[in-house]
């Protein structure tokens, strides 16, 4: 089923995107979208007593498990729970979303073939189901941190800044991702495998700190390219570093939690993310245009 | 007078099939050319829906008459060609295509109605009349996985229809559901054209579009094959089809000495439309115009049941020994038919002429002509019927 208003012309010419109409289009059918996620959402608790509350159950276990393995057994890095999930969480809203993003087309392909409705809906709901379990499971971390340490100004600024290039970054991937998918299916494969290198790529589960002191160690340099810059070239690495100064930073402020996170001042840690913002913003133009162009052509090619 | 609500304008679409489509990296790298042929769904067709009109698509399986609608809808992009398309559109291209079969009824109706364009809150007020027309009050709080088709026939036809659209594109959907629904639903479109929308109908029940379309359209092997009133484009089908079965079939043929002019089928009570009465009389107006003088003119018709193709009544002036005086102008031939006592159902009428000497041709239309038989609902009467009883033992 298709709703369309006003005046449409449909020709041969591969559509070119104008995103000011696009976006105007997009919020036209937010209801979609909506609908999509909620969908998604009542799908994947559907039979399940306690729903949604598995979702908070998982930070939860972390926070738990975690707090009593580095009492146990102790880690290089203190207060590990909060260190780890400040930014497993945000890699968490990134890889659920690419993963489903990337399958979002082709999932839905009765729909494509049978619907007419703007595609961008499709991995924007993907992104949307896992910024639900995102938005709950922060809550969570969030309550913990302020309950046992407060909140702490002004490394707390880095936030909304690493959550607005999470997304912008997450959305832009799917789009591209979902897109390619529908021609070349080993996308998809490529991708699971390409996310497992990129996690422990991601400064996640070791210090960050750790992976600056060994990109400098040497001469530091490849090819008279500081290492470290390279290092940074992973968008994912300035973002969980936002994630971890905003929430780690408070629990250890700067001067203590020097061994753990990168030895860089805040201003230049929100400056290396502003630029990821910008590159991401820039990608986000390019992969809609590649999926908006591609997405004409969707119900033949499925 | 408003610009047509569709405007298909020299529209193509070539599928492009692939014998082994590269869906893969692989493939594509190892296969430098892939093996393609072409398709072409639709070739070159052009037509307009005026707005306030009904359509009525018709043609045989993988004629383009979906595509077609697709490209309308906007789910295809023409290969060449422009589709214009003025107003709100719904299209129900399969009903249940958006129903997710997790979610409840309720659920569906409004993931559904998004899709056509409504908000939550217009979903809200339309809500209760959707179900209400689905008749499935009961049954919207049940996973729709455990609903029947008809079921979802029901409801995927009630959203659509409530979504308040200006053109609404309908593909084959209402051969489901039992007879009393298809009645509502066809009650419903009635209610849309005395509103004024715009209707596009993809079906394969000839009657539907002779029922109730303004016009019709035919299209064969992505051609545009006829354009016109609904009986003239289903004649034209018919005649396609028939071609089909019987490779010699032609429609009409005759070196046109003599023509037929006119044909009418007068009722009973002396109109020539509407349903004839089984056990009725019946008559078969020819006019005839000679262009030029005809010595031995014949007159025959044949009536074959459009049920089984098989002929029930012919007739032929020589034979019953009327003969037709050498003429040039205009003759008029009656074949008066005393009672017609087949069965309801649909009859086609051929007629010829001929030269009654040498057996030529000058004109014959075959099964060119339609009338219905309907039986009156009578009450029956009680008539003596021997009835035996026995007892046996067991």
């Amino acid at each position: 089923m298709t709703a369309t208003a006003g005046t449409v012309e449909r020709t041969s010419e591969p559509p070119h995107l104008r995103v000011g109409r696009r976006l105007r289009v997009l919020l036209g059918s937010r209801e979609i979208l909506l609908n999509l996620v909620r969908k998604e959402l009542k799908v994947k608790y559907t039979a399940s007593v306690l729903g949604a509350i598995w979702s908070l159950l998982n930070p939860l276990v972390y926070l738990g498990v975690f707090t009593f393995v580095t009492h146990v057994l102790g880690t290089g890095i203190p207060d590990f729970p909060v260190y780890l999930l400040s930014g497993l969480l945000a890699w968490n809203l990134f890889s659920a979303a690419l993963t489903s993003g990337a399958r979002s087309v082709l999932d839905n392909a009765n729909l494509v073939k049978k619907v007419a409705f703007p595609h961008e809906i499709l991995p924007l709901a993907a992104v949307g189901v896992a910024l639900v379990d995102f938005v709950l499971q922060s809550a969570v971390l969030f309550l913990y941190v302020l309950a046992f340490h407060g909140l702490h100004w002004p490394e707390l600024a880095l936030w909304p800044l690493a959550f607005a290039t999470l997304l912008v970054l997450t959305v832009a991937l799917s789009l591209w991702f979902s897109a390619v998918n529908v021609r070349y299916r080993d996308v998809g494969h490529l991708l699971n495998i390409g996310l497992l290198v990129w996690f422990w790529v991601t400064p996640i589960v070791y210090a960050s700190h750790q992976a600056q002191r060994l990109a400098e160690g040497g001469t530091g340099e490849w090819f008279g390219v500081p290492r470290f810059a390279l290092y940074l070239l992973n968008p994912v690495t300035p973002i969980v570093e936002g994630f971890h100064r905003a929430l780690y930073g408070v629990v250890r402020p700067a001067e203590q939690a020097a061994p753990v996170l990168f030895d860089v001042s805040l201003p230049w840690l929100a400056g290396v993310l502003a630029l990821t913002l910008v590159a991401s913003l820039v990608l986000l133009r390019f992969a809609w245009g590649v999926f908006f162009n591609r997405s004409a052509d969707f119900a033949e090619e499925l | 007078m408003s610009p047509p609500a569709i405007e298909i304008d020299r529209v193509s679409k070539r599928f492009r099939i692939y014998r082994e489509k590269p869906t893969s990296l692989k493939a594509r790298l190892l296969t430098a050319r892939s093996r393609a042929e072409d398709l072409w769904a639709l070739r070159d067709v052009s037509f307009d829906v005026a707005e306030g009109s009904t359509l009525g698509l018709i043609g045989h399986n993988g004629s383009g008459k979906t595509t077609l609608l697709k490209c309308v809808a906007g789910i295809l992009r023409p290969s060449s060609g422009t589709v214009t398309q003025r107003g709100r559109l719904a299209a129900l291209l399969e009903l249940g295509a958006g129903f997710h079969p997790e979610l409840t009824g309720r659920e569906n109706v409004y993931l559904n109605a998004s899709f056509l364009g409504l908000s939550r809150r217009e979903t809200d007020a339309a809500y209760e009349a959707i179900v209400d027309f689905a008749e499935l009050e009961d049954f919207m709080d049940n996973q729709v996985k455990f609903y029947s088709s008809g079921m979802l026939v029901r409801l995927g036809f009630a959203v659509a229809v409530h979504v308040d659209p200006e053109v609404l594109l309908i593909d084959e959907v209402l051969a489901v559901g039992d007879e009393a629904y298809q009645a509502k639903c066809i009650e419903r479109i009635r209610t849309f054209q005395r509103e004024g929308r715009t209707i596009v109908l993809v079906t394969h029940a000839l009657d539907t579009v002779r029922e109730i379309c303004d016009r019709a359209v035919m299209l064969h092997h992505g051609r545009l094959h006829a354009l016109g009133p609904p009986d003239d484009v289903v004649r034209e089908m018919r005649y396609v089809l028939l071609g089909q079965i019987d490779e010699r079939f032609v429609p009409e043929e005759g070196t046109r000495e003599a023509e037929i002019a006119e044909v009418r089928i007068v009722r009973a009570n002396g109109r020539s439309e509407g349903p004839v009465l089984r056990d009725d009389p019946l008559e078969i107006v020819v006019d005839v115009r000679a262009n030029e003088r005809v010595d031995d003119l014949d007159a025959d018709f044949e009536i074959l049941d459009g049920a089984t193709n098989h002929p029930v009544l012919d007739a032929r002036a020589s034979r019953a020994g009327v003969g037709i005086e050498p003429f040039e102008g205009r003759k008029r031939v009656r074949f008066r038919i005393e009672r017609f006592p087949y069965n309801p159902g649909k009859y086609w009428v051929t007629i010829g002429l001929s030269s009654r000497r040498t057996g030529h041709l000058y004109h014959v239309q075959t099964q060119r002509y339609l009338f219905e038989v309907i039986d009156v609902p009578r009450v029956q009467e009680r008539v003596a019927v021997p009835v035996t009883i026995e007892v046996e033992d067991a």
